[in-house]
C-alpha cells in the first residue's frame, strides 16, 4: 500500500501544459528522485500536491485518503512538508520561533515555548540536524538556514518531505551532511521526494528516479538500474553533447584587480574585501562560491554599475577611473548580467528594441545621432537572430515573452557580435534546460578561443569544472588564489567555499574584525 | 472563476477596452440618473448635445480641452516613465505666472515674436517648477508624489499673494487678478464668434511631437526604458537620473504651455480660478488614454465634453453638474479595470 499516490494529475496554463496526466507512488521509507529539466513540470507538480495549486484533473492520495484539492493546511494535516528551494524563513525570529511559527493556537493563554524548545531538540538530536535553538535565523549559514526548514517540516509531523532543488545553494560538503540525514530519515520511515536535475546526486540519494519531460512522466525506473547517460537522455529527450574544452596559451592580462574593495554607501558592510585577480586572455577563469557571497558586487563592480571604493581595476593595462556601463562597453567588456529578467532585458520593449539598448544615439542604427533607424535595427535583429538561433514569433514581440534559453541568447547576441576582449558572465546559464545550456557554453568557449578573457561566476562547481582553465573561489567578499583546474578537487573548493581560502598557498591579509 | 496571465493582447482588444470601459462608465452612472428621477436617455441625449450638437457646443467641448490635451500630455510622459508628476496643477499657474509676467506689460513685441515667446517663457517656468522635486528625488530618494502635490500648494499662495498684492491690476475694481495680457500677446482665435484659440494647435502639435519623440527618438527609448525596468536600463548604460530630469522638464513644460494658453487665449488675465483643476484632470486624461500621446487628444476632448455636455444637460433637467466628475471618475477607474482585461484572460469553472 503506497503512502502516496499522485492519480492522472494535469494541470494547464493557458496553452502550456505543465502536467499531463502524471501518475507516481511513493513508498514508506522511499527516496524517490523527480528528475527533469527546468519546466518540465516538477515544482508545478510539487505545488498541486502541496495545494498551492488545483489541478485541472486528477487528485491525490496520502494514506489512502484523498487530499481535498487546493488545501494547503489538509496537505500538511495528512503529513506532506515541503522545502522551497528560497526558504520561508523570518530573519528576525530565532530558530525556535520560526519553528514553531503557526503551530500553536491563537486563542490561547501561555506559550508552549518550554515543550517546543524540547521537541525541537529532540528532533535535531534525532536527524542530526544540530542547531541553537535561539540564534536568529539571520545569522545562520544557508545550510544551517535549510536545516532548520526541515526541522519545521519534522516538527509538523511531516511523514512526506519534499525538497525542491535543495542543493542549488549548498556547498559540496553541506551536500554530504544533507544527504546524510535524508538517510536518517528514510531509516526512520519517512519518506522523501527529491527534486533536482544534478543526475549525480540523485544517482547517489535516491531509491526510485522518475524522469519528467514536457508535462509527462516519460520514464520511472529503480536507481540501480540507471546510469549517468542514460537518465540524461531520458531528461533531455535526445543524446547530450558536452562541449569541447580546448586549453590555448593564455596571452596577456586583459583585466586586472588589485585589491579591489566594495561597500554600499551608507555604512554597509564591505561586500568586497581586497580582491585581486587576473583574467588573461584566451582563458576562462572560473569563480566559484555559495551564493551571497559578493558574487553580485564583483559582477557590478566589473560591469561598471558600482564604483569600487578602493583599489584599481585595469583593463588591457589600463586603469579604469570612470565607473560607467557605456565606457565599459566601449572599452570592449561584454556583460551577461546574473538576472536576465531584471537586469538583462526590458521587457516591456520589442526584442529588436532589446538589441540596441547599448547602442543608444550609434550609427549606423541612428540617424543624426538621436533618431532610431528601424530599417537599420531591424536588418541587425534578424540577423543576430539567426546568426544565434533565437527563436521567436516575430521580432516585434515583447522580449519578455521570449523563453529563458532564447533571452539569454538574445543577451549573448548583443555581447558578442561586439567581439569583447573580456567578458563577464554571471551565472549564464542559471535556469536553462539542457539544450540552451550547451548553446551558451559554446558561444563563450567560441569566445575564448577567438581570444577573448572571460570571467565566468557560476555557484555551480561542476560547470566551472567542466569550463574553465583555472578557478578561483569568492567567500565572504573575498577572492581566493586562482588555480589550474586540473590541479584542484571539488572537495578542496568545497572547503573554501565554505570560508577556508587560504589553504592552497597563497596568504592572505588578516581578517579585520 | 480565475485568471490567467495573457500573453499577448492583441491590438483590437487595446482599442476596445478603453471603448467598452467608457461605456461601463455610463451604464454605472444611469443608475445614478434613474436616482435622481431623471429619464437617462433624455439626459445622455441632452449631455450629448450639449457637448457635440451645435457649432457652439463643439468649439466649448475643444476650447475645454485644450488645456486638457497639454495636461494630460504632462501626466502621460512623466508616467511613461513611472515619475509620478501629480502637480500639473502648479506647473500650469507657473506657465500662467510666466507669460503675465513677461506679457502684461513688461516687454512688448509684434505678435509673431511675443506669442512664441510667452509660450516658452511658460514652458520653461512649468519645466523649473519640477526642478526640486526632481533633486530631491535623485539626491535624496524623496518621493515625489509628496514633493509635486505638495508644491500645488505652495505656487497657487504665491499667485495669490501676487494678485492680491505687487501684480494686483489697479483697474480690477478691487478683484484679485493681475493686469491683462498686452494684445499683442492675446492668442489668435480660431474661429470667429468662439472661445477657440491657437493653445488648441499647440496642444495638438505637442500631442504629435510627444509621440514622435517616445517612439523614435534616443530620448523616447530611454524614457520607456527607465519606466518599464530601470534596473536593466542603467545596466545598458542610460543615465537614470538624467533621463528622469529630461521627463521632468517636458511634463512640467507641457502643463506650463497650457497655462499659457488658457491666460493668453481664454481668459485675458490671470486669476485664482483660472484652472478649475486642469492640472489634476490630466492624470485622469492620462489615465483613460492609457498613456499614449495622440490617445490623449480623444480622451481629453471626451472628458472636455462630460463637463461641457453636463453643464447644459444640467440646466434642462434637474441633474447637478457634479455628474460629469462621477462620470469622469467612473471612467477612468472602468479604464484601469479594462487595462486588468487586457493583461488577464479570466476563465470560468474550474
Amino acid at each position: 500500500m503506497a503512502l502516496l499516490r499522485i492519480v492522472e494529475v494535469s494541470k494547464a496554463f493557458g496553452d502550456l501544459v505543465a502536467n499531463d496526466r502524471i501518475s507516481l507512488s511513493l513508498e514508506a521509507g522511499e527516496v524517490l528522485a523527480l528528475l527533469g529539466e527546468n519546466g518540465a513540470g516538477k515544482t508545478t507538480l510539487m505545488n498541486i500536491l502541496f495545494g498551492h495549486y488545483t489541478a485541472d484533473s486528477g487528485h491525490i492520495e496520502v494514506g489512502g485518503e484523498r487530499l481535498p484539492p487546493g488545501a494547503t493546511d489538509a496537505a500538511l494535516a495528512a503529513g506532506v512538508g515541503m522545502v522551497h528551494q528560497h526558504f520561508s524563513l523570518a530573519d528576525n525570529m530565532t530558530v525556535l520561533e520560526n519553528v514553531m511559527l503557526g503551530t500553536e493556537r491563537l486563542w490561547s493563554w501561555r506559550s508552549e515555548t518550554a515543550a517546543g524548545r524540547k521537541r525541537l531538540l529532540t528532533l535535531a538530536a534525532d536527524f542530526g540536524l544540530e542547531v541553537d535553538p535561539d540564534t536568529p535565523v539571520g545569522a545562520l549559514s544557508v545550510g544551517e538556514r535549510q536545516r532548520v526548514e526541515i526541522l519545521k517540516a519534522l516538527y509538523r509531523d511531516a511523514r512526506i518531505l519534499i525538497l525542491d532543488e535543495p542543493t542549488a545553494v549548498l556547498t559540496p560538503q553541506e551536500v554530504e551532511r544533507l544527504f546524510e540525514t535524508l538517510k536518517a530519515m528514510v531509516a526512520k520511515g519517512l519518506s522523501i521526494i527529491f527534486i533536482s536535475h544534478k543526475l549525480h546526486e540523485i544517482l547517489a540519494v535516491s531509491d526510485r528516479v522518475a524522469v519528467l519531460r514536457r508535462g509527462r512522466v516519460v520514464r520511472e525506473v529503480a536507481t540501480a538500474e540507471a546510469d549517468r547517460e542514460s537518465l540524461a537522455e531520458l531528461m533531455v529527450g535526445h543524446k547530450v553533447s558536452r562541449p569541447v574544452v580546448e586549453h590555448l596559451a593564455p596571452g596577456e592580462p586583459v583585466v586586472e584587480l588589485e585589491a579591489v574593495g566594495y561597500a554600499p554607501p551608507g555604512r554597509g558592510r564591505p561586500l568586497l574585501e581586497r580582491v585581486s585577480l587576473e583574467v588573461r586572455a584566451r582563458e576562462i577563469l572560473g569563480l566559484a562560491g555559495v551564493a551571497g557571497n559578493g558574487q553580485s558586487a564583483l559582477a557590478g563592480v566589473l560591469s561598471g554599475v558600482l564604483a569600487p571604493s578602493s583599489g584599481t581595476l585595469r583593463f588591457a593595462g589600463e586603469a579604469v577611473t570612470r565607473f560607467a556601463p557605456r565606457d565599459f562597453v566601449a572599452r570592449g567588456i561584454g556583460r551577461i548580467p546574473e538576472d536576465r529578467h531584471a537586469t538583462g532585458i526590458i521587457g516591456e520593449m520589442s526584442v529588436w528594441e532589446n538589441f540596441i539598448c547599448e547602442d543608444l544615439g550609434k550609427p549606423p542604427l541612428f540617424r543624426w545621432g538621436r533618431v532610431i533607424d528601424g530599417r537599420a535595427c531591424r536588418d541587425l535583429a534578424a540577423e543576430l537572430i539567426e546568426a544565434f538561433d533565437l527563436r521567436c514569433k516575430s521580432m516585434e514581440v515583447p522580449a519578455k515573452l521570449l523563453s529563458g534559453g532564447n533571452m539569454q541568447k538574445l543577451i549573448l547576441a548583443r555581447t558578442l557580435r561586439r567581439e569583447p576582449r573580456f567578458i563577464l558572465a554571471n551565472q549564464p546559464v542559471r535556469g536553462l534546460d539542457e539544450g540552451a545550456i550547451a548553446a551558451v557554453h559554446a558561444r563563450i568557449l567560441e569566445a575564448k578561443r577567438r581570444g577573448a578573457g572571460v570571467l565566468l561566476i557560476s555557484e555551480d562547481l561542476d560547470e566551472i569544472l567542466a569550463l574553465a582553465d583555472r578557478v578561483a573561489v569568492i567567500h565572504g567578499g573575498r577572492v581566493g588564489p586562482a588555480l589550474e583546474v586540473g590541479a584542484v578537487t571539488a572537495r578542496e573548493l568545497g572547503a573554501m567555499m565554505a570560508g577556508d581560502l587560504g589553504g592552497a598557498g597563497e596568504t592572505l591579509p588578516e581578517a579585520v574584525p | 472563476m480565475r485568471t490567467e496571465p495573457r500573453e499577448d493582447a492583441p491590438r483590437w482588444l487595446l482599442v476596445l477596452a478603453p471603448l467598452a470601459a467608457v461605456a461601463a462608465a455610463l451604464l454605472l452612472c444611469a443608475g445614478l440618473i434613474l436616482w435622481a428621477g431623471e429619464s437617462v436617455p433624455e439626459a445622455y441625449g441632452l449631455l450629448l448635445k450639449g457637448a457635440f450638437g451645435s457649432r457652439f457646443a463643439l468649439t466649448e467641448t475643444l476650447a475645454r480641452a485644450t488645456p486638457l490635451i497639454l495636461t494630460g500630455l504632462a501626466a502621460a510622459v512623466a508616467f511613461r516613465a513611472r515619475f509620478w508628476n501629480i502637480g500639473g496643477e502648479g506647473q500650469f499657474y507657473c506657465g500662467a505666472l510666466a507669460a503675465t509676467w513677461l506679457g502684461a506689460g513688461m516687454i512688448v513685441l509684434p505678435p509673431l515674436l511675443m506669442i512664441p515667446l510667452l509660450f516658452l517663457a511658460g514652458a520653461l517656468a512649468g519645466g523649473l517648477a519640477l526642478l526640486l522635486p526632481v533633486l530631491l528625488k535623485a539626491r535624496l530618494k524623496v518621493d515625489e508624489v509628496v514633493t509635486t502635490l505638495l508644491l500645488n500648494f505652495v505656487i497657487l499662495l504665491l499667485v495669490s499673494y501676487l494678485i492680491e498684492g505687487p501684480w494686483k491690476d489697479p483697474m480690477s475694481l478691487g478683484w484679485p487678478q493681475a493686469a491683462p495680457i498686452v494684445e499683442e500677446g492675446v492668442l489668435p482665435k480660431l474661429l470667429a464668434k468662439s472661445r477657440l484659440h491657437l493653445g488648441l494647435v499647440v496642444g495638438l502639435v505637442a500631442a504629435l511631437a510627444v509621440w514622435l519623440v517616445l517612439r523614435f527618438t534616443v530620448w523616447g527609448y530611454e524614457i520607456r526604458a527607465v519606466g518599464i525596468n530601470p534596473q536593466a536600463a542603467a545596466f545598458a548604460g542610460i543615465p537614470i537620473d538624467l533621463t528622469v530630469l529630461r521627463v521632468a522638464l517636458i511634463s512640467g513644460g507641457l502643463a506650463g504651455l497650457a497655462g499659457v494658453g488658457e491666460v493668453a487665449g481664454l481668459k485675458g488675465y490671470l486669476t485664482l480660478d483660472l484652472s478649475p483643476g486642469f492640472g489634476y484632470a490630466g492624470i485622469a486624461v492620462a489615465m483613460l488614454a492609457n498613456l499614449h500621446p495622440l490617445g490623449v487628444i480623444l480622451s481629453a476632448i471626451f472628458i472636455a465634453g462630460i463637463y461641457v455636455g453636463a453643464d447644459s444637460m444640467s440646466r434642462a433637467v434637474n441633474i447637478p453638474t457634479y455628474i460629469a466628475d462621477v462620470i469622469v471618475a467612473t471612467s477612468v477607474l472602468s479604464v484601469l479595470v479594462s487595462l486588468l482585461f487586457v493583461k488577464f484572460r479570466v476563465r470560468f469553472g474550474g
